[in-house]
């Protein structure tokens, strides 16, 4: 280092500094481009909007699968044998414990709308199967009951419910 | 590689790691106490630039790869959807196609100094050829990439590029068919290219790699051609030059964001923004910038064979420079023959590059013929003589005598060349533009549009005018099928609320399905749905319009272009004109007459139009007076209604135009401070060295 260099030290730190403070920067700004796109485009956001779903045809101890953002969605027409015998257990009973009335709409509770990714690792559960009279998951056998809550097998949490309204009697809006 | 290891670890980690696998002494003695001559100039930071190009080109290259469909029927549309809708999708592609073309004007510079100053002569001519085949590849990489989007350009240059095998004696026809994977270019070419264009990088990495280990090996040339006698001759690599290249760099960047942000379809050809259609090959075609030279060459020699074995022979001379130039001295600074020869060899390139994009006729050929034999001549004659005849100028020393010399004297020589050649190159890019032959073709007017510059932005009302005499009128016959209703409310677009747009949607009928019986039915639209198209498909479109089908319209304003001349393309890269295609709309709506002038004759059916390529049309005039009522008072005449509907039709094209121009406008902010630090910078490190 030449003599210059010695009379500034703090000068010469000074300039260092900011370069390489400005390269960081700008490093660092460049790099979020390339990690943002990975995230869902528009095309797919504006694909995974609100759907209706007509419940008309769906009889008493049936129930239908629809796909919302990918996912699929169980809609069950509960009997009345079945969510008598959901409202009846005791919460202490249940791993993640919640009510039924909870998990479904006042005034609807015939209705269970859940997402039908088994919480365990992600296989999807098959419906009126299982010592439960719910949902039994054949990966891994996990059993849900009839309001979708865990009850027996490695699965951790409840099916998730997810975010619905009923737009009338007969329709309800996912999403 | 070379260079003294004197590396000496001190962290018990690094001890460990070393007597496994030395690899960080290898990194210190190859980049940090490598020696390098100090009298190095900028040219030199063209290797670095080029590091860096490769690196971003493999990663946006990977990137577009996670959205890219490569098919047919699919490829042109995902380009489009990675552009529309992915995060940032039109940076990442922009710096991926100006990215291939800033590759090669470095390359195409790094190569021109390698001449220049006699890096190809021993001991480098290993290190010389080992280029000339990252160049080899680096053409083919370029050309499998630039068909990647399956434009008009793109398949047409697949088709023509890949006949050029077919010259082969005997065994053409078969290799075209075993390039092709079918009797045309078509989907398998495709996949194959898309497939390729993914590998070959890599192998550049590699073939890079023993670029840089040949470059260790021998050292670097210099600016005095001499080889380094003592320690005083050379610095460090770290820091001197690594801040020299990052400088370079820096601002080599400030030229790569210009077109990014700001030019990105001035390098294109506005054909590729029509989809690939086997049935047409455009009025022209024309290679990429970086191929022309040699696409003048193949062109000049009227036989089919001679003409691909001349394209080729002009790369593969390279690799026998070594030998062709005999001359003991290696840099041109001290051979006053050879320095002249050299520039008109530069000129000749950059002329044979222009002739290249010109239409092969009249006194064009004769030129591309002449300077063909100019080229090839600078190699086989030229060089040979003058190593036997130039009595060169005494060579410094050393190079510490050549920095000595140099002490005190300006570099403006070095900035002038710097403008010169830059000059020349644009001159040489924009005759790509030339290629656009205008047949006795009216230009459209240049409108002043609230869109142009760097600061521009779209009029929105213009925008929601253009809107509905599209909804209005063309939507009888065009469709829009890139562009989803829940683009009209996004930014930078026609400004409408989410509601609005969804309002907007429920108008169209939308065909769905099929449904649990299996029928296809119709609902109201939904904001995430495009615009409908008004035939079901093109034969329908064909059969109703009088055999030529209208196109979409949400390319157009960038699909549609015209002939800019010289010297008008040079001051367009500099004031960023980019408005041909919102000119040409405007123009077309207008332009009708309703009695050809005397002389042109217009077939039945169809109709006069001033600025319409061949002038006779299918469409009718589809715009009149009072048409279409606006609601905020804006006039309802004809010259309004066109202006509206190519700013319409221009966002269509371009809807992240505004966000482009934005970021750009900051991303120039922080280049400029930032090469202004890195030159301080750069000036401090070095007022130790000398």
């Amino acid at each position: 280092m030449t003599a210059s260099t010695v009379d500034h030290p703090t000068r010469r730190d000074f300039l260092f500094v900011a370069t390489g403070a400005v390269a960081a920067v700008g490093g660092v700004a460049t790099l979020w481009p390339f990690i943002s796109q990975m995230n869902p485009d528009a095309s797919t956001i504006a694909a995974g909007a609100p759907i209706e779903v007509d419940l008309s045809p769906v009889a008493e101890g049936q129930d239908i699968k629809v796909f919302w953002r990918g996912k699929p969605i169980y809609i069950s027409h509960r009997t009345k044998k079945q969510v008598e015998e959901v409202r009846s257990v005791p919460l202490s009973n249940l791993p993640d414990p919640a009510t039924d009335q909870s998990r479904t709409k006042d005034g609807h509770e015939q209705w269970l709308v859940v997402i039908g990714i088994c919480t365990h690792l992600g296989c999807i559960p098959i419906a009126h199967e299982g010592n439960y009279d719910g949902f039994f998951c054949p990966c891994h056998g996990s059993q849900y009951d009839a309001s979708g809550r865990i009850r027996q097998g490695p699965a951790p949490l409840n099916l998730p419910v997810p975010p619905y309204q009923f737009v009338s009697d007969t329709k309800i809006q996912i999403g | 590689m070379s260079g003294p290891s004197d590396y000496q670890p001190s962290h018990p980690a690094v001890k460990w790691l070393e007597q496994r696998l030395p690899i960080i002494s290898l990194v210190h003695s190859s980049f940090v106490a490598y020696p390098t001559p100090r009298n190095l100039n900028y040219w030199w930071t063209f290797g670095a630039i080029l590091s860096i190009m490769l690196g971003v080109q493999i990663v946006t290259g990977i990137i577009l790869a996670m959205h890219y469909t490569p098919h047919a029927d699919l490829a042109f549309r995902s380009v489009e959807l990675i552009v529309r809708d992915v995060n940032y999708g039109w940076l990442l592609r922009n710096m991926h196609a100006a990215g291939a073309s800033m590759f090669f004007f470095a390359v195409y510079i790094h190569m021109f100094r390698g001449l220049y100053y006699g890096s190809y002569k021993a001991p480098r001519e290993v290190l010389w050829i080992l280029g000339v085949i990252i160049y080899l590849l680096m053409m083919a990489t370029g050309f499998m990439g630039y068909v990647l989007p399956w434009g008009q350009m793109s398949f047409w240059g697949a088709t023509v590029i890949t006949n050029l095998f077919s010259a082969v004696p005997y065994f053409g026809e078969s290799i075209v068919t075993l390039l092709w994977g079918g009797y045309s270019v078509g989907n398998p070419t495709l996949n194959r290219f898309f497939s390729l264009h993914y590998l070959l990088p890599f192998l550049i990495a590699g073939v890079v790699v023993l670029h840089v280990w040949a470059l260790h090996v021998v050292g670097q040339n210099n600016p005095a051609g001499v080889e380094p006698k003592t320690e005083k001759d050379m610095v460090p690599f770290t820091p001197y030059a690594t801040i020299k290249d990052f400088f370079g760099v820096s601002c080599f960047l400030i030229l790569y964001s210009w077109f990014i942000f700001y030019m990105p379809n001035y390098l294109g050809d506005a054909d590729n923004y029509i989809p690939a259609n086997p049935g047409v090959t455009p009025a022209h075609i024309v290679p990429e910038w970086y191929y022309l030279p040699f696409y003048a060459i193949l062109r000049s020699i009227p036989n089919k064979l001679a003409g691909v074995i001349a394209m080729f022979s002009a790369i593969i001379v390279l690799v026998f420079l070594p030998w062709l130039d005999s001359a003991k001295t290696r840099s041109n600074k001290y051979r006053p023959l050879a320095k002249q020869f050299f520039w008109i060899f530069v000129i000749t390139c950059i002329l044979l590059g222009y002739l290249g994009a010109q239409p092969p006729e009249g006194i064009y050929v004769i030129a591309g013929r002449i300077l063909t034999i100019v080229y090839f001549a600078y190699f086989l004659i030229v060089l040979p003589l003058l190593a036997r005849i130039e009595k060169p100028r005494p060579l410094p020393n050393s190079i510490a005598d050549d920095v000595l010399a140099k002490t005190g004297r300006a570099t403006a020589p070095m900035v002038s060349t710097l403008i010169a050649l830059f000059v020349a190159s644009t001159l040489f890019v924009g005759g790509t533009g030339q290629a656009r032959a205008a047949e006795n073709q009216e230009t459209p007017p240049s409108l002043s549009w609230s869109f142009a510059g760097p600061f521009g932005t779209y009029d929105r009302g213009a925008l929601q005018r253009g809107l509905k005499v599209y909804k209005e009128v063309c939507s009888n016959c065009h469709s829009l099928s890139y562009v989803a209703f829940r683009n009209l409310s996004e930014p930078g677009g026609p400004g409408y609320s989410p509601a609005q747009a969804a309002a907007f949607a429920a108008d169209y009928k939308i065909k769905d399905g099929p449904n649990d019986a299996g029928d296809m039915f119709e609902r109201p639209g939904r904001v995430a749905d495009y615009f409908p198209s008004p035939f079901p498909n093109e034969q329908a479109a064909r059969a109703a319009n009088g055999g030529a089908a209208p196109p979409d319209l949400s390319l157009i304003a960038k699909a549609r272009s015209y002939e800019r001349g010289f010297p008008w393309f040079i001051f367009d890269f500099f004031t960023q004109f980019q408005e041909q295609g919102p000119n040409y709309v405007a123009a077309l709506m207008q332009g009708f007459e309703s009695t050809p002038p005397a002389g042109v004759t217009i077939p039945e059916g169809s109709y006069y139009n001033k600025y319409f390529p061949g002038h006779a049309i299918k469409m009718p005039p589809p715009l009149s007076d009072g048409q279409v009522t606006f609601d905020d008072g804006s006039p309802a005449t004809v010259q309004q209604y066109a202006r509206d509907v190519a700013t319409f039709l221009m966002w269509t094209a371009e809807p992240h135009m505004e966000a482009r121009k934005r970021l750009g406008y900051q991303v120039f902010v922080f280049l400029i401070i930032f090469a202004g630090l890195m030159y301080f910078t750069k000036k401090r490190v070095w007022a130790a060295a000398h």
